[in-house]
């Protein structure tokens, strides 16, 4: 059990210096970007140059690079205050830099936006990996046969369909064709103002995105079990005289988890950075909108503090599953 | 009657390059209690033969026929065409298996205690903690030091020689009466090979069970099999008591195998013999005899012998050879 916390904290420091070398290279290239957060921050007609300069020295733009960085890694310990006295803005820790566009901390702008893509990714998540897991193992189980083509037939819709279209289309023939249809087209309610809202405002997103991953997870779960099925210890397994089904249930999903957890974890993952064309969809108030309306309104702070995040979200996550399949994995404790 | 009766067995694979006749009728009889060499290259058809009656070939693509009748304790039972539920029960009880790669052979997520208690459990409706203790017994037997504290272990922390001590344990779980060894040291070191074999015919004599050794390795054969079969091209060639075939060999595809093993009183300096040429495509092998196209004898016999397959035929008492050389010896017998 030594070795395993040893390996715990081996992982644990890696993943502090990555993060450390994904926030600073993430800062480096908005610094490099041809434009100036100062002037931005007064709208486009604004051109008084005192304004800007005031905001510029306000915000800190005006200090050498280097200290800009170590300013806003400070400030996602003890959190930061832009400007001096009683006009000065606090942002707590961790604070990821403050909006001037939408005059907030970029910290509580994800806050706001983390709940819905919460929702969204741990729902579609459950429901992909049901689907997916299920229809792969049932494809394996049935190669060749009836059961497998039809499979693979919900993984050639599901892989070619985009998003968007499957989300339109859901919403089409599911809330406007449909009179007494208990789905809102889009929106999201919050889960403690009314649960039941919530749920039914979140049923047609889960499924639009589940629709893709699960897709994608059926072909990856049958061609894994496929793969397992040759192996020796497999064999070994029939040897013993094991049932088809304890050899498929027990010794080759065993060793299919590790795979598959690992997948579900980093797409999982990458979706807390937002699901940017099914929050679009539904106008989900999610990461990915949140994102998307940075990029488009050339709000640098929030650009830069939600790729960070996202950023963070990931290599957290790889630090995780590496934990986890040392559970999983007896060989990887050593 | 012998405890394993194989008549006839063929097996064939459909592939995209045609049909592979890998095994090309087959029989042999393996009687208690003895071990049975089955020597040959790859490609020969000596482990697919025993893989296809064990049930344990893919079977969409794979043809097999012939009969391969067992005794078991409920009568005699003929394993080709066996539901595979009844093989199942066959599976691991009266047929155990070793293989050849003991690091590939045991799941790598279970401990050794787990993947041992279940191949006693699934033929015995006893209790957990007896198939444990069956385990605790068979460990040491096998020559694992405290057996009781390694069925927590995993098998990546066991070296290669232990694992196939574990394999071998899990075979004997449930007292088969055969046990098939496919190479079961070829993926050793040689030191450990020796081990294992004489661990193998100690627990033989223990369990009074019968062996079939599969190997292509004919100093293994010579160390441990009462009979040997040489099988070359899908086919049996020839077949005799191991004593027999080692002071005459008569096939001379036999005869090359022998030559080609590295001799302690051989003159210094002179070269190993090999066989010439490359084991016949089991998809274009004609009528004729598989060996004709590497033979060095085949001058010796008239023009176009070869074009027809010899039949194998007891050329002495107990010693079968399928050779067209032997072909008027055997008749004027």
């Amino acid at each position: 059990m030594n070795g395993l916390l040893a390996y715990i904290s081996r992982r644990l420091g890696l993943t502090l210096l990555i993060l450390l070398a994904v926030s600073f290279t993430v800062y480096l290239i908005f610094a490099l970007l041809p434009y100036d957060p100062a002037s931005l921050t007064c709208g486009k007609s604004c051109n008084d140059p005192g304004i800007i300069e005031a905001n510029r020295h306000r915000l800190g733009y005006d200090k050498p690079f280097f200290e800009q960085y170590w300013i806003f890694i400070v400030g996602l310990f003890a959190g930061r205050d832009f400007g001096e006295g009683a006009a000065a803005l606090h942002c707590a820790a961790p604070s990821f830099g403050y909006s001037f566009q939408q005059h907030a901390c970029v910290t509580d702008l994800i806050f706001d936006a983390l709940p819905v893509t919460l929702s969204l990714a741990i729902g579609s998540l459950i429901l992909w990996l049901i689907v997916g897991v299920g229809l792969g193992i049932v494809a394996a189980r049935f190669r060749g046969k009836i059961w497998d083509t039809l499979s693979t037939a919900f993984v050639l819709v599901g892989t070619s369909l985009p998003t968007f279209l499957t989300g339109l289309m859901l919403i089409v023939f599911l809330v406007i064709k449909l009179d007494w249809s208990p789905f809102p087209a889009g929106g999201y309610t919050a889960p403690d103002e009314d649960i039941v809202g919530w749920f039914l405002s979140m049923v047609l997103p889960w499924v639009t995105l589940a629709f893709a991953y699960a897709a994608i997870y059926t072909r990856f779960v049958r061609s894994q079990i496929i793969e397992i099925s040759t192996e020796d210890y497999i064999r070994t397994a029939r040897a013993k005289g094991l049932s088809d089904g304890i050899i498929l249930g027990k010794h080759t999903m065993r060793a299919a988890l590790a795979p598959i957890v690992t997948m579900a974890g980093l797409d999982f993952a990458g979706l807390l950075g937002g699901a940017i064309l099914t929050e679009a969809v539904f106008n989900l108030p999610g990461m990915g909108r949140l994102s998307l309306n940075a990029v488009v309104d050339i709000d640098l702070p929030v650009i830069v503090g939600t790729t960070i995040f996202a950023a963070a979200i990931v290599v957290i996550m790889n630090a995780i599953l590496d934990i986890v399949y040392a559970f999983i994995d007896p060989r990887v404790r050593v | 009657m012998s405890l394993l009766q194989v008549r006839d067995l063929k097996v064939s694979f459909k592939t995209p390059d045609g049909v592979v006749n890998a095994v090309a009728g087959v029989s042999f009889d393996l009687k208690a209690g003895e071990t049975l060499a089955i020597v040959g290259e790859s490609g020969s058809g000596k482990s697919v033969s025993n893989l296809a009656y064990m049930g344990l070939l893919p079977t969409a693509k794979t043809t097999i026929t012939g009969s391969v009748i067992l005794k078991t304790d409920a009568g005699e039972v003929d394993l080709i065409g066996l539901p595979n539920e009844e093989m199942r029960k066959i599976r691991g009880k009266d047929i155990a298996m070793i293989f050849q790669d003991p690091m590939s052979a045991l799941h790598p997520y279970y401990t050794i205690g787990d993947q041992l208690i279940e191949a006693h459990q699934v033929h015995n409706e006893v209790d957990k903690s007896v198939s444990r203790d069956r385990a605790i017994e068979l460990l040491s037997l096998v020559g694992v030091a405290d057996p009781a504290e390694r069925l927590k272990a995993y098998p990546h922390q066991f070296s290669g020689g232990m694992r196939q001590r574990v394999m071998i344990a899990m075979a004997l779980m449930n007292n088969p009466k055969v046990l098939i060894a496919d190479e079961p040291t070829t993926a050793l070191d040689v030191t450990v090979q020796a081990q294992i074999l004489k661990l193998l015919s100690d627990l033989q004599k223990k369990f009074a069970m019968a062996v079939i050794l599969i190997t292509h390795d004919l100093g293994v054969v010579a160390g441990s099999a009462d009979r040997v079969n040489v099988m070359y091209g899908g086919r049996l060639v020839e077949s005799a008591e191991v004593n027999a075939l080692y002071k005459k060999p008569m096939m001379p595809y036999t005869v090359g195998l022998l030559d080609s093993i590295p001799r302690m009183d051989q003159g210094h300096g002179k070269r190993l013999r090999a066989i010439p040429g490359q084991p016949p495509s089991l998809i274009t092998l004609g009528q004729g005899c598989a060996f004709a196209a590497r033979c060095d004898r085949k001058a010796e016999l008239p023009d176009g012998t070869c074009d027809t397959n010899p039949e194998l035929k007891a050329v002495e008492s107990g010693h079968l050879v399928r050779c067209h050389l032997y072909d008027r010896k055997a008749a004027s017998k």
